[in-house]
Protein backbone atom coordinates (compact mmCIF):
# COMPACT_ATOMS: atom_id res chain seq x y z
CA UNK A 1 0.00 0.00 0.00
CA UNK A 2 2.77 2.17 1.15
CA UNK A 3 4.76 1.69 -2.09
CA UNK A 4 1.75 2.40 -4.42
CA UNK A 5 1.19 5.43 -2.90
CA UNK A 6 4.92 6.27 -3.27
CA UNK A 7 4.83 5.42 -6.67
CA UNK A 8 1.44 7.35 -7.60
CA UNK A 9 2.62 10.46 -6.19
CA UNK A 10 6.09 9.86 -8.29
CA UNK A 11 4.39 9.84 -11.23
CA UNK A 12 2.21 12.54 -10.19
CA UNK A 13 4.95 14.94 -9.20
CA UNK A 14 6.40 14.13 -12.75
CA UNK A 15 3.39 15.26 -14.46
CA UNK A 16 3.25 18.36 -12.68
CA UNK A 17 6.65 19.17 -13.81
CA UNK A 18 5.78 18.49 -17.02
CA UNK A 19 2.68 21.12 -17.06
CA UNK A 20 5.65 24.27 -17.88
CA UNK A 21 6.07 22.24 -21.06
CA UNK A 22 2.87 21.34 -22.41
CA UNK A 23 2.14 25.19 -21.66
CA UNK A 24 4.62 26.18 -23.65
CA UNK A 25 3.96 23.69 -26.71
CA UNK A 26 0.17 24.87 -26.36
CA UNK A 27 1.05 28.84 -26.69
CA UNK A 28 3.03 28.16 -29.78
CA UNK A 29 0.22 25.81 -31.61
CA UNK A 30 -2.65 28.54 -30.78
CA UNK A 31 -0.47 31.84 -31.86
CA UNK A 32 1.06 30.02 -34.99
CA UNK A 33 -2.16 27.91 -35.96
CA UNK A 34 -4.11 31.33 -35.61
CA UNK A 35 -1.37 33.80 -36.72
CA UNK A 36 0.14 32.26 -39.84
CA UNK A 37 -2.14 31.76 -42.31
CA UNK A 38 -3.00 35.18 -41.49
CA UNK A 39 0.22 35.82 -42.29
CA UNK A 40 -0.09 33.72 -45.67
CA UNK A 41 -3.32 35.37 -46.61
CA UNK A 42 -1.86 39.17 -46.37
CA UNK A 43 1.60 38.23 -47.93
CA UNK A 44 4.71 38.05 -45.78
CA UNK A 45 6.45 40.80 -47.38
CA UNK A 46 3.19 43.07 -47.08
CA UNK A 47 2.61 42.16 -43.90
CA UNK A 48 5.98 42.23 -42.43
CA UNK A 49 7.33 45.15 -44.57
CA UNK A 50 3.85 47.07 -45.56
CA UNK A 51 4.03 50.57 -44.52
CA UNK A 52 0.33 51.27 -43.93
CA UNK A 53 -1.96 49.70 -41.48
CA UNK A 54 -5.44 50.42 -43.01
CA UNK A 55 -7.45 47.26 -41.43
CA UNK A 56 -11.03 49.17 -42.66
CA UNK A 57 -9.27 49.21 -46.14
CA UNK A 58 -7.98 45.60 -45.71
CA UNK A 59 -4.01 47.02 -45.72
CA UNK A 60 -2.02 45.34 -42.75
CA UNK A 61 1.48 46.50 -43.14
CA UNK A 62 3.30 46.21 -39.34
CA UNK A 63 6.54 47.58 -40.31
CA UNK A 64 5.89 51.04 -38.64
CA UNK A 65 4.61 49.30 -35.17
CA UNK A 66 8.58 46.98 -35.46
CA UNK A 67 10.22 50.00 -36.40
CA UNK A 68 8.21 51.73 -33.15
CA UNK A 69 8.69 49.11 -30.90
CA UNK A 70 12.52 48.85 -31.81
CA UNK A 71 12.69 52.89 -31.76
CA UNK A 72 11.01 52.82 -28.11
CA UNK A 73 13.40 50.12 -26.87
CA UNK A 74 16.46 51.17 -28.09
CA UNK A 75 15.31 54.73 -26.15
CA UNK A 76 14.73 52.86 -23.20
CA UNK A 77 18.09 50.65 -23.25
CA UNK A 78 19.56 54.60 -23.66
CA UNK A 79 18.27 55.53 -20.68
CA UNK A 80 17.75 52.53 -18.59
CA UNK A 81 21.10 51.03 -19.29
CA UNK A 82 23.82 53.54 -17.65
CA UNK A 83 21.53 54.27 -14.37
CA UNK A 84 20.83 50.82 -13.83
CA UNK A 85 24.52 49.48 -14.25
CA UNK A 86 25.80 52.52 -12.00
CA UNK A 87 23.16 52.03 -9.75
CA UNK A 88 24.04 48.19 -9.42
CA UNK A 89 27.56 49.25 -8.61
CA UNK A 90 26.35 51.63 -6.00
CA UNK A 91 24.40 48.70 -4.46
CA UNK A 92 27.20 46.42 -4.77
CA UNK A 93 30.06 48.45 -4.16
CA UNK A 94 29.33 51.80 -2.78
CA UNK A 95 26.45 50.68 -0.04
CA UNK A 96 26.51 51.08 3.44
CA UNK A 97 25.38 47.95 5.33
CA UNK A 98 22.63 50.07 6.57
CA UNK A 99 21.61 51.86 3.39
CA UNK A 100 21.44 48.63 1.60
CA UNK A 101 18.57 47.31 3.87
CA UNK A 102 16.37 50.24 2.71
CA UNK A 103 17.65 50.58 -0.49
CA UNK A 104 16.92 46.83 -1.74
CA UNK A 105 13.39 46.61 -1.04
CA UNK A 106 13.09 50.65 -2.28
CA UNK A 107 13.85 48.84 -5.77
CA UNK A 108 12.31 45.50 -5.06
CA UNK A 109 9.09 48.01 -4.85
CA UNK A 110 9.84 49.57 -8.27
CA UNK A 111 10.00 46.17 -9.69
CA UNK A 112 6.48 45.03 -8.43
CA UNK A 113 4.35 48.64 -8.90
CA UNK A 114 1.32 47.57 -11.79
CA UNK A 115 2.56 49.00 -15.15
CA UNK A 116 -0.66 50.35 -15.39
CA UNK A 117 0.12 52.31 -12.65
CA UNK A 118 3.48 53.42 -14.50
CA UNK A 119 1.55 54.51 -17.65
CA UNK A 120 -0.94 56.59 -15.49
CA UNK A 121 1.77 58.32 -13.86
CA UNK A 122 3.34 58.49 -17.29
CA UNK A 123 0.38 59.69 -18.55
CA UNK A 124 -0.36 62.41 -15.73
CA UNK A 125 3.48 63.56 -15.20
CA UNK A 126 5.85 62.95 -18.11
CA UNK A 127 2.89 63.73 -20.76
CA UNK A 128 2.52 67.50 -19.80
CA UNK A 129 6.24 67.80 -18.81
CA UNK A 130 7.41 67.22 -21.62
CA UNK A 131 4.50 69.24 -23.61
CA UNK A 132 5.86 72.27 -21.96
CA UNK A 133 9.56 71.40 -22.88
CA UNK A 134 9.36 70.48 -26.17
CA UNK A 135 5.69 71.31 -27.09
CA UNK A 136 4.72 67.68 -28.09
CA UNK A 137 3.60 65.09 -25.16
CA UNK A 138 3.11 61.58 -26.46
CA UNK A 139 5.86 59.80 -28.72
CA UNK A 140 8.76 57.83 -28.49
CA UNK A 141 10.57 60.07 -25.88
CA UNK A 142 8.07 59.85 -23.88
CA UNK A 143 7.69 56.43 -24.28
CA UNK A 144 11.26 55.56 -24.19
CA UNK A 145 11.74 57.45 -20.62
CA UNK A 146 9.35 55.54 -19.21
CA UNK A 147 10.00 52.31 -20.35
CA UNK A 148 13.75 52.98 -18.91
CA UNK A 149 12.62 53.67 -15.75
CA UNK A 150 10.50 50.48 -16.19
CA UNK A 151 13.50 48.50 -16.67
CA UNK A 152 15.74 49.32 -13.94
CA UNK A 153 14.33 47.24 -11.14
CA UNK A 154 15.25 44.22 -13.82
CA UNK A 155 19.07 45.75 -14.98
CA UNK A 156 20.17 46.76 -11.42
CA UNK A 157 19.06 43.31 -9.43
CA UNK A 158 20.74 41.05 -12.44
CA UNK A 159 23.88 43.71 -12.73
CA UNK A 160 24.39 43.48 -9.17
CA UNK A 161 24.16 40.19 -8.76
CA UNK A 162 26.84 39.61 -11.87
CA UNK A 163 28.53 41.78 -10.13
CA UNK A 164 28.73 40.51 -6.36
CA UNK A 165 29.72 37.49 -7.78
CA UNK A 166 33.25 38.36 -8.83
CA UNK A 167 35.79 37.17 -6.70
CA UNK A 168 36.89 39.77 -4.47
CA UNK A 169 40.61 38.93 -5.09
CA UNK A 170 40.43 40.85 -8.58
CA UNK A 171 39.53 44.06 -6.80
CA UNK A 172 41.70 43.74 -3.54
CA UNK A 173 44.61 43.03 -6.20
CA UNK A 174 43.43 46.10 -8.31
CA UNK A 175 43.51 48.20 -4.94
CA UNK A 176 47.19 46.80 -4.08
CA UNK A 177 48.47 47.70 -7.40
CA UNK A 178 47.38 51.70 -6.48
CA UNK A 179 44.70 51.58 -8.51
CA UNK A 180 41.64 54.32 -7.08
CA UNK A 181 38.17 52.16 -5.58
CA UNK A 182 36.81 53.55 -9.31
CA UNK A 183 39.11 52.55 -11.15
CA UNK A 184 39.43 48.97 -9.52
CA UNK A 185 35.90 48.39 -10.25
CA UNK A 186 35.54 50.15 -13.33
CA UNK A 187 38.19 48.58 -14.75
CA UNK A 188 38.25 44.55 -13.28
CA UNK A 189 35.36 44.06 -11.72
CA UNK A 190 33.07 45.34 -14.06
CA UNK A 191 34.35 43.25 -16.86
CA UNK A 192 34.98 40.17 -14.87
CA UNK A 193 30.90 40.76 -14.77
CA UNK A 194 30.06 41.47 -18.62
CA UNK A 195 28.38 38.19 -19.36
CA UNK A 196 26.00 38.70 -16.51
CA UNK A 197 25.64 42.85 -16.94
CA UNK A 198 24.92 41.91 -20.41
CA UNK A 199 22.01 39.08 -19.56
CA UNK A 200 20.60 41.64 -17.32
CA UNK A 201 20.47 43.99 -19.86
CA UNK A 202 19.14 41.59 -22.24
CA UNK A 203 16.44 41.02 -20.36
CA UNK A 204 15.58 44.45 -19.77
CA UNK A 205 15.14 44.47 -23.62
CA UNK A 206 12.68 41.29 -23.46
CA UNK A 207 10.64 43.62 -20.88
CA UNK A 208 10.51 46.67 -22.70
CA UNK A 209 9.38 44.99 -26.16
CA UNK A 210 7.34 43.35 -24.56
CA UNK A 211 5.07 46.25 -22.38
CA UNK A 212 2.01 47.05 -22.90
CA UNK A 213 -0.46 48.69 -20.89
CA UNK A 214 2.02 51.75 -20.25
CA UNK A 215 3.02 52.28 -23.51
CA UNK A 216 -0.39 52.69 -24.79
CA UNK A 217 -1.00 55.63 -21.90
CA UNK A 218 1.43 57.71 -23.43
CA UNK A 219 3.05 56.69 -27.30
CA UNK A 220 -0.07 58.69 -28.92
CA UNK A 221 -0.38 54.72 -31.29
CA UNK A 222 -0.53 56.48 -34.69
CA UNK A 223 0.29 53.49 -36.64
CA UNK A 224 3.15 55.79 -38.65
CA UNK A 225 6.79 55.47 -38.81
CA UNK A 226 8.25 58.35 -36.29
CA UNK A 227 9.54 60.86 -38.29
CA UNK A 228 11.32 62.12 -34.85
CA UNK A 229 11.53 61.54 -31.44
CA UNK A 230 8.48 63.91 -30.53
CA UNK A 231 6.27 62.42 -32.80
CA UNK A 232 3.72 59.64 -31.96
CA UNK A 233 4.69 55.95 -32.02
CA UNK A 234 2.46 52.44 -31.88
CA UNK A 235 4.63 49.35 -30.69
CA UNK A 236 3.46 46.01 -31.54
CA UNK A 237 1.73 45.53 -28.16
CA UNK A 238 -0.27 48.34 -28.47
CA UNK A 239 -1.73 47.31 -31.32
CA UNK A 240 -2.93 44.67 -30.33
CA UNK A 241 -4.27 45.55 -27.25
CA UNK A 242 -5.57 49.00 -29.25
CA UNK A 243 -7.91 47.42 -31.93
CA UNK A 244 -8.09 43.38 -29.93
CA UNK A 245 -11.66 44.24 -28.54
CA UNK A 246 -13.75 45.38 -31.98
CA UNK A 247 -11.80 43.17 -34.80
CA UNK A 248 -12.51 40.65 -36.55
CA UNK A 249 -12.07 38.30 -39.37
CA UNK A 250 -8.62 39.02 -40.98
CA UNK A 251 -8.01 41.91 -38.91
CA UNK A 252 -8.46 39.79 -35.78
CA UNK A 253 -6.11 36.98 -37.24
CA UNK A 254 -3.87 40.16 -38.24
CA UNK A 255 -3.66 41.24 -34.85
CA UNK A 256 -3.00 37.31 -33.41
CA UNK A 257 -0.15 37.23 -36.25
CA UNK A 258 1.28 40.49 -34.64
CA UNK A 259 1.33 38.83 -31.11
CA UNK A 260 3.50 36.18 -33.46
CA UNK A 261 5.83 38.99 -34.39
CA UNK A 262 6.25 39.89 -30.87
CA UNK A 263 6.75 36.07 -29.51
CA UNK A 264 9.19 35.08 -32.59
CA UNK A 265 11.07 38.62 -31.20
CA UNK A 266 11.20 37.18 -27.23
CA UNK A 267 12.09 34.10 -28.25
CA UNK A 268 15.31 35.32 -29.90
CA UNK A 269 15.82 37.67 -26.88
CA UNK A 270 15.21 34.74 -24.52
CA UNK A 271 17.72 32.26 -26.52
CA UNK A 272 20.44 35.35 -25.96
CA UNK A 273 19.69 35.04 -22.39
CA UNK A 274 20.09 31.58 -22.00
CA UNK A 275 22.60 31.26 -24.02
CA UNK A 276 25.01 34.32 -21.83
CA UNK A 277 23.56 32.38 -18.77
CA UNK A 278 25.14 29.58 -19.46
CA UNK A 279 28.15 30.92 -20.70
CA UNK A 280 28.32 32.73 -17.27
CA UNK A 281 28.46 29.03 -15.77
CA UNK B 1 39.21 50.71 19.14
CA UNK B 2 38.20 54.23 17.66
CA UNK B 3 40.37 55.09 14.66
CA UNK B 4 41.02 51.47 13.62
CA UNK B 5 39.40 50.16 10.64
CA UNK B 6 39.56 46.59 8.83
CA UNK B 7 42.94 46.48 6.51
CA UNK B 8 40.62 46.88 3.42
CA UNK B 9 38.90 49.67 4.31
CA UNK B 10 39.36 53.15 3.63
CA UNK B 11 38.73 56.07 5.89
CA UNK B 12 36.79 59.04 4.55
CA UNK B 13 39.01 61.23 4.75
CA UNK B 14 41.57 59.04 2.59
CA UNK B 15 38.92 58.63 -0.01
CA UNK B 16 38.71 62.43 0.01
CA UNK B 17 42.78 62.76 -0.36
CA UNK B 18 42.64 60.10 -2.96
CA UNK B 19 40.08 62.14 -4.95
CA UNK B 20 41.75 65.29 -5.08
CA UNK B 21 44.60 62.94 -7.16
CA UNK B 22 42.72 61.39 -9.27
CA UNK B 23 40.02 64.04 -10.43
CA UNK B 24 38.54 60.99 -13.23
CA UNK B 25 37.53 59.20 -10.22
CA UNK B 26 35.62 61.25 -8.59
CA UNK B 27 33.55 62.20 -11.61
CA UNK B 28 32.53 58.27 -11.81
CA UNK B 29 32.04 58.11 -8.46
CA UNK B 30 29.91 61.08 -8.63
CA UNK B 31 28.14 59.54 -11.61
CA UNK B 32 27.21 56.14 -9.44
CA UNK B 33 25.95 57.74 -6.63
CA UNK B 34 23.67 60.31 -9.20
CA UNK B 35 22.50 57.69 -10.51
CA UNK B 36 21.22 55.45 -7.25
CA UNK B 37 19.62 59.08 -6.30
CA UNK B 38 17.91 59.13 -9.43
CA UNK B 39 16.98 55.79 -9.15
CA UNK B 40 15.43 56.51 -5.80
CA UNK B 41 14.45 59.94 -5.97
CA UNK B 42 12.16 58.49 -9.12
CA UNK B 43 10.52 56.09 -7.13
CA UNK B 44 10.07 58.26 -4.05
CA UNK B 45 8.77 61.03 -6.52
CA UNK B 46 6.04 58.54 -8.33
CA UNK B 47 4.49 57.07 -4.88
CA UNK B 48 4.37 60.64 -3.27
CA UNK B 49 3.18 62.19 -6.34
CA UNK B 50 0.12 59.70 -6.21
CA UNK B 51 -0.50 59.54 -3.00
CA UNK B 52 -0.58 62.79 -2.61
CA UNK B 53 -3.05 63.65 -5.31
CA UNK B 54 -5.08 60.47 -4.66
CA UNK B 55 -6.08 60.08 -1.19
CA UNK B 56 -7.97 63.55 -1.32
CA UNK B 57 -10.18 61.56 -4.27
CA UNK B 58 -10.88 58.17 -1.99
CA UNK B 59 -14.68 59.13 -1.46
CA UNK B 60 -16.62 56.52 0.30
CA UNK B 61 -18.94 56.51 -3.01
CA UNK B 62 -15.44 54.71 -4.79
CA UNK B 63 -16.35 51.91 -2.46
CA UNK B 64 -20.04 51.56 -3.06
CA UNK B 65 -21.47 48.04 -3.41
CA UNK B 66 -22.73 48.35 -7.10
CA UNK B 67 -20.98 50.10 -10.00
CA UNK B 68 -22.55 52.64 -12.22
CA UNK B 69 -21.21 55.36 -14.40
CA UNK B 70 -22.33 58.49 -11.55
CA UNK B 71 -19.84 56.91 -8.94
CA UNK B 72 -17.22 54.62 -11.19
CA UNK B 73 -17.09 52.09 -7.83
CA UNK B 74 -13.91 50.30 -7.37
CA UNK B 75 -15.49 47.43 -5.02
CA UNK B 76 -16.58 45.00 -7.38
CA UNK B 77 -12.99 45.09 -8.95
CA UNK B 78 -11.86 44.68 -5.69
CA UNK B 79 -13.92 41.98 -5.04
CA UNK B 80 -12.93 40.22 -8.48
CA UNK B 81 -9.30 40.77 -7.85
CA UNK B 82 -9.58 38.57 -5.13
CA UNK B 83 -11.74 36.29 -6.41
CA UNK B 84 -8.68 35.75 -9.54
CA UNK B 85 -5.64 35.73 -7.03
CA UNK B 86 -7.53 33.08 -4.94
CA UNK B 87 -8.90 31.05 -7.95
CA UNK B 88 -4.95 31.50 -9.67
CA UNK B 89 -3.36 30.17 -6.92
CA UNK B 90 -5.33 27.77 -5.90
CA UNK B 91 -4.36 26.20 -9.75
CA UNK B 92 -0.44 27.61 -9.82
CA UNK B 93 0.64 26.30 -6.58
CA UNK B 94 -0.17 22.87 -6.35
CA UNK B 95 1.32 22.57 -10.11
CA UNK B 96 3.84 24.38 -8.91
CA UNK B 97 5.44 23.25 -5.77
CA UNK B 98 4.64 19.68 -7.21
CA UNK B 99 6.88 19.63 -10.11
CA UNK B 100 9.80 21.98 -7.79
CA UNK B 101 9.27 18.71 -5.82
CA UNK B 102 9.86 16.71 -8.64
CA UNK B 103 13.06 18.94 -9.91
CA UNK B 104 14.71 18.99 -6.67
CA UNK B 105 13.81 15.36 -4.70
CA UNK B 106 13.11 13.31 -7.76
CA UNK B 107 14.71 13.86 -11.32
CA UNK B 108 18.21 12.68 -11.73
CA UNK B 109 21.07 14.83 -12.81
CA UNK B 110 21.47 15.80 -16.60
CA UNK B 111 18.09 13.90 -17.25
CA UNK B 112 16.46 15.08 -20.83
CA UNK B 113 13.19 16.03 -18.79
CA UNK B 114 14.77 18.31 -16.75
CA UNK B 115 16.69 20.15 -19.03
CA UNK B 116 13.28 20.58 -21.04
CA UNK B 117 10.99 22.05 -18.17
CA UNK B 118 14.07 24.33 -17.40
CA UNK B 119 14.03 25.62 -21.05
CA UNK B 120 10.69 25.97 -20.87
CA UNK B 121 10.07 27.54 -17.46
CA UNK B 122 12.51 30.08 -18.60
CA UNK B 123 10.78 30.81 -22.02
CA UNK B 124 7.31 31.35 -19.71
CA UNK B 125 9.23 33.99 -17.67
CA UNK B 126 9.91 36.01 -20.85
CA UNK B 127 6.82 36.03 -22.42
CA UNK B 128 4.82 39.01 -22.38
CA UNK B 129 1.19 39.41 -20.52
CA UNK B 130 -0.12 40.65 -23.76
CA UNK B 131 0.80 37.46 -25.69
CA UNK B 132 -0.18 35.24 -22.70
CA UNK B 133 -3.80 36.96 -23.07
CA UNK B 134 -4.31 36.85 -26.46
CA UNK B 135 -2.52 32.94 -25.82
CA UNK B 136 -6.07 32.59 -23.16
CA UNK B 137 -8.39 34.50 -25.55
CA UNK B 138 -7.55 32.02 -28.26
CA UNK B 139 -7.60 28.80 -26.02
CA UNK B 140 -10.72 29.97 -23.20
CA UNK B 141 -12.60 32.43 -25.36
CA UNK B 142 -12.60 30.92 -29.31
CA UNK B 143 -11.70 27.58 -29.14
CA UNK B 144 -13.44 26.46 -25.16
CA UNK B 145 -16.18 28.80 -26.37
CA UNK B 146 -16.24 29.96 -22.20
CA UNK B 147 -16.55 33.77 -23.35
CA UNK B 148 -15.12 36.18 -21.08
CA UNK B 149 -14.52 34.03 -17.74
CA UNK B 150 -12.93 34.57 -14.65
CA UNK B 151 -11.77 31.19 -15.01
CA UNK B 152 -10.20 31.38 -18.63
CA UNK B 153 -8.52 34.76 -16.69
CA UNK B 154 -7.06 32.77 -13.46
CA UNK B 155 -5.49 29.82 -15.74
CA UNK B 156 -3.83 32.60 -18.06
CA UNK B 157 -2.52 33.99 -15.07
CA UNK B 158 -1.64 30.62 -13.35
CA UNK B 159 0.56 29.63 -16.46
CA UNK B 160 2.28 33.35 -16.31
CA UNK B 161 3.17 33.30 -12.63
CA UNK B 162 3.84 29.08 -12.69
CA UNK B 163 7.71 29.90 -13.47
CA UNK B 164 8.02 32.49 -10.51
CA UNK B 165 6.41 29.85 -7.98
CA UNK B 166 8.54 26.95 -9.47
CA UNK B 167 11.91 29.00 -8.82
CA UNK B 168 11.36 29.96 -5.59
CA UNK B 169 10.08 26.71 -4.24
CA UNK B 170 13.10 25.49 -5.95
CA UNK B 171 15.32 27.36 -4.46
CA UNK B 172 13.66 26.92 -0.91
CA UNK B 173 13.27 23.32 -1.43
CA UNK B 174 17.52 23.20 -2.44
CA UNK B 175 18.45 25.57 0.84
CA UNK B 176 17.18 22.60 2.97
CA UNK B 177 20.42 20.77 4.27
CA UNK B 178 20.85 17.36 2.90
CA UNK B 179 21.35 16.05 7.03
CA UNK B 180 17.48 17.31 7.14
CA UNK B 181 16.86 14.43 4.61
CA UNK B 182 19.13 11.97 5.98
CA UNK B 183 18.23 12.10 9.43
CA UNK B 184 14.73 11.26 8.41
CA UNK B 185 15.47 8.68 5.75
CA UNK B 186 17.76 7.27 8.92
CA UNK B 187 14.62 7.17 10.78
CA UNK B 188 12.97 4.18 8.68
CA UNK B 189 10.82 7.44 7.00
CA UNK B 190 9.89 7.00 3.63
CA UNK B 191 10.19 9.64 0.50
CA UNK B 192 6.78 10.86 0.38
CA UNK B 193 6.64 10.99 4.23
CA UNK B 194 10.28 12.81 4.39
CA UNK B 195 9.16 15.81 1.65
CA UNK B 196 5.73 16.19 3.33
CA UNK B 197 6.72 15.92 7.14
CA UNK B 198 10.45 16.96 7.28
CA UNK B 199 11.65 18.87 3.81
CA UNK B 200 8.14 20.78 3.27
CA UNK B 201 7.62 22.33 6.31
CA UNK B 202 11.52 23.52 6.47
CA UNK B 203 11.25 25.28 3.04
CA UNK B 204 7.60 26.93 3.83
CA UNK B 205 8.53 30.74 4.77
CA UNK B 206 10.87 30.45 0.80
CA UNK B 207 7.68 29.12 -0.78
CA UNK B 208 5.49 31.54 1.16
CA UNK B 209 7.80 34.75 -0.34
CA UNK B 210 7.54 33.56 -3.48
CA UNK B 211 3.13 32.82 -3.21
CA UNK B 212 3.04 36.56 -1.91
CA UNK B 213 5.34 37.45 -5.17
CA UNK B 214 3.10 35.67 -7.33
CA UNK B 215 -0.02 37.62 -5.80
CA UNK B 216 1.50 41.57 -6.18
CA UNK B 217 2.08 40.32 -10.31
CA UNK B 218 -1.59 38.88 -10.28
CA UNK B 219 -3.18 42.26 -8.37
CA UNK B 220 -0.80 44.34 -11.02
CA UNK B 221 -1.73 42.31 -14.15
CA UNK B 222 -3.95 44.00 -16.52
CA UNK B 223 -3.09 42.99 -20.15
CA UNK B 224 -3.34 38.95 -19.99
CA UNK B 225 -6.70 39.48 -18.29
CA UNK B 226 -8.47 42.19 -20.89
CA UNK B 227 -9.13 39.86 -23.74
CA UNK B 228 -9.44 36.75 -21.03
CA UNK B 229 -12.02 37.77 -17.93
CA UNK B 230 -12.84 40.71 -19.49
CA UNK B 231 -14.12 44.03 -18.60
CA UNK B 232 -17.17 43.90 -16.78
CA UNK B 233 -17.43 45.89 -13.87
CA UNK B 234 -19.76 43.71 -11.68
CA UNK B 235 -18.97 40.99 -9.01
CA UNK B 236 -19.98 37.80 -11.59
CA UNK B 237 -22.56 35.06 -10.40
CA UNK B 238 -20.25 32.30 -11.43
CA UNK B 239 -16.37 31.33 -12.95
CA UNK B 240 -17.92 31.63 -16.10
CA UNK B 241 -18.78 35.01 -16.16
CA UNK B 242 -16.64 38.44 -17.13
CA UNK B 243 -15.33 40.09 -14.07
CA UNK B 244 -12.78 43.00 -14.51
CA UNK B 245 -9.61 43.14 -11.62
CA UNK B 246 -8.35 46.48 -10.03
CA UNK B 247 -5.55 47.04 -12.44
CA UNK B 248 -8.53 46.43 -15.60
CA UNK B 249 -11.16 48.43 -13.91
CA UNK B 250 -7.95 51.60 -13.97
CA UNK B 251 -6.96 50.80 -17.98
CA UNK B 252 -10.98 51.08 -18.69
CA UNK B 253 -11.04 54.22 -16.40
CA UNK B 254 -8.68 55.49 -18.14
CA UNK B 255 -9.21 54.74 -21.69
CA UNK B 256 -12.84 55.83 -21.03
CA UNK B 257 -10.99 59.35 -20.28
CA UNK B 258 -13.96 60.27 -18.01
CA UNK B 259 -12.82 59.42 -14.69
CA UNK B 260 -9.74 60.86 -13.86
CA UNK B 261 -10.21 61.73 -9.88
CA UNK B 262 -11.74 57.79 -9.74
CA UNK B 263 -8.31 56.72 -11.69
CA UNK B 264 -6.19 58.69 -9.01
CA UNK B 265 -8.00 56.86 -6.20
CA UNK B 266 -8.12 53.56 -7.98
CA UNK B 267 -3.62 54.17 -8.30
CA UNK B 268 -3.57 54.75 -4.62
CA UNK B 269 -5.20 51.46 -3.83
CA UNK B 270 -3.21 49.60 -6.37
CA UNK B 271 -0.40 50.82 -5.18
CA UNK B 272 -0.68 50.76 -1.22
CA UNK B 273 -1.68 47.07 -2.23
CA UNK B 274 1.26 46.18 -4.08
CA UNK B 275 3.50 47.45 -1.84
CA UNK B 276 1.86 45.61 1.57
CA UNK B 277 2.35 42.48 -1.01
CA UNK B 278 6.06 43.40 -1.18
CA UNK B 279 6.86 44.36 2.10
CA UNK B 280 5.08 41.20 3.89
CA UNK B 281 7.02 39.13 0.85
CA UNK B 282 10.69 40.75 2.28
CA UNK B 283 9.18 40.32 5.81
CA UNK B 284 8.88 36.56 5.29
CA UNK B 285 12.31 36.26 3.71
CA UNK B 286 14.23 38.17 5.84
CA UNK B 287 13.13 35.64 8.42
CA UNK B 288 14.08 32.69 6.30
CA UNK B 289 17.45 33.94 6.32
CA UNK B 290 17.87 34.80 9.85
CA UNK B 291 16.10 31.25 11.26
CA UNK B 292 18.99 29.72 9.07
Amino acid sequence: MKKVMETLMHILFLLMACVSILSVLLICVFMFANGIPAIAEIGVFDFLLGTTWKPSAGEFGIFPMIIGSIYVTAGAILVGVPIGILCAVFMAKYCPKKLYRILKPVIELLAGIPSIVYGFFGLVVLVPMLLDLFGSGKGVLTASLLLGIMILPTIIGVSEAAIRAVPDAYYEGSLALGATHERSIFKTVLPAAKSGVLAGVILGIGRAIGETMAVVMIAGNQPIIPESILSGVRTLTANIVLEMAYATDLHRDALIATAVVLFVFILIINLCFSALNRKEK
Amino acid sequence: MEGVKGVNQTSLKQRLINYKRHPGSAVVALLVMLSALITVGILIFLISYILIKGIPNITPSLFAWEYNSENASMMPALINTIWITVLTLLIAVPVGVCSAIYLVEYAKRGSRLVAAVRITTETLSGIPSIVYGLFGFLLFVIALKWSYSLLGGALTLAIMILPLIMRTTEEALKAVPDSYREGSFGLGAGKLRTIFSIILPAAMPGILSGIILAIGRIVGESAALIFTAGTAPVVPKGLFRSGRTLAVHMYALLSEGLYMEEAYGTAVVLLVLVALINALSSLIAKKLTKGS
